[in-house]
């Protein structure tokens, strides 16, 4: 016996809301980025707990794509923050305010 | 409360309490080994959920890979500018209403559903049976999966290509 659906989903709204904090209040691209990553891993959680609570293996299964988009979104969103900063030499989001830069 | 419970609720707090570390650390490094943590912590969980692969996949990608390359590229690129932060107290009427909706619809959910606060039975599902499923049921969609890690593995080789070789092969950009 564990505990119900309910608070596992609790606890990922809370996760959830967590990552769109970071992902609207921080300006570093880094940061930003680990917010999306968050947000990601409570979708996860929700998703495990709702294999549980129905019994299907399909949940469980949407994880592991999930695993995956956030390793390829990880990958292309790094290698554009190395881009910018070599281009701009800032990886602050607030300073991109000039085109051909 | 069962002994699952409480393991639970152990795990729960650990998972807030390191990811609102992270979001509010000023070191790019804290935040990172912080996420750490709660991914950790996260790995615990969906075993206790009855998911021992999805644990081993999360130690594994998100705490191991995902990690080491966002601390690779924090090493690589010096961020030792002041980081200005956007105050939530401006937008406090949108942020409350975002909140708001969406508590409310998750309430109106878990209230439409009956047995939404029944206790969940334990379950385990082997790595053996996960992968058949994967396999029958998903097995285009792992295919589709591998293609995107593929084109992602293209498109993160072509945006870090060096200076030297663009001028090599004359693209302007």
């Amino acid at each position: 016996m564990i505990v119900s659906y309910g608070e596992v989903l609790g606890l990922a709204v809370c996760l959830f809301f967590m990552g769109m904090i970071c992902v609207a209040t921080r300006r570093n691209l880094i940061m930003i980025l680990i917010g999306v990553e968050i947000m990601l891993n409570a979708s996860g959680i929700a998703f495990v707990g709702a294999a549980l609570r129905w019994r299907s293996l399909d949940g469980q299964a949407f994880v592991l794509f999930l695993m995956a988009v956030a390793a390829a979104e990880v990958a292309v969103g790094l290698a554009l923050i190395v881009y910018a900063h070599r281009h701009t030499g800032t990886i602050n989001g607030d300073k991109y305010n000039l085109m051909k830069g | 409360m069962t002994l699952y419970s409480g393991f639970f609720y152990l795990l729960a707090v650990i998972i807030t309490v390191a990811t609102a570390l992270t979001i509010t650390s000023r070191n790019l490094v804290y935040a990172v080994i912080y996420l750490v943590i709660s991914f950790l912590g996260t790995a615990l969980l969906f075993y206790l959920l009855g998911a021992p692969m999805l644990a081993a996949l999360e130690a594994i990608i998100y705490a191991g890979a995902i990690m080491v390359l966002f601390l690779m590229i924090i090493m690589l690129i010096q961020v030792d500018e002041q980081e200005g932060v956007v105050s939530l107290l401006n937008q406090c009427f949108f942020v409350i209403a975002v909140i708001g909706t969406t508590f409310s619809l998750v309430m109106l959910l878990l209230y439409a559903n009956p047995g939404s606060f029944l206790p969940l039975q334990a379950g385990m599902v082997t790595p053996r049976q996960f992968g058949a499923f994967i396999f029958q049921r998903y097995w285009l969609a792992v295919e589709v999966v591998s293609f995107l890690l593929l084109v992602a593995l293209v498109g993160a080789l072509f945006l870090s290509r060096s200076q030297s070789k663009e001028a090599t092969y004359g693209v302007k950009r």
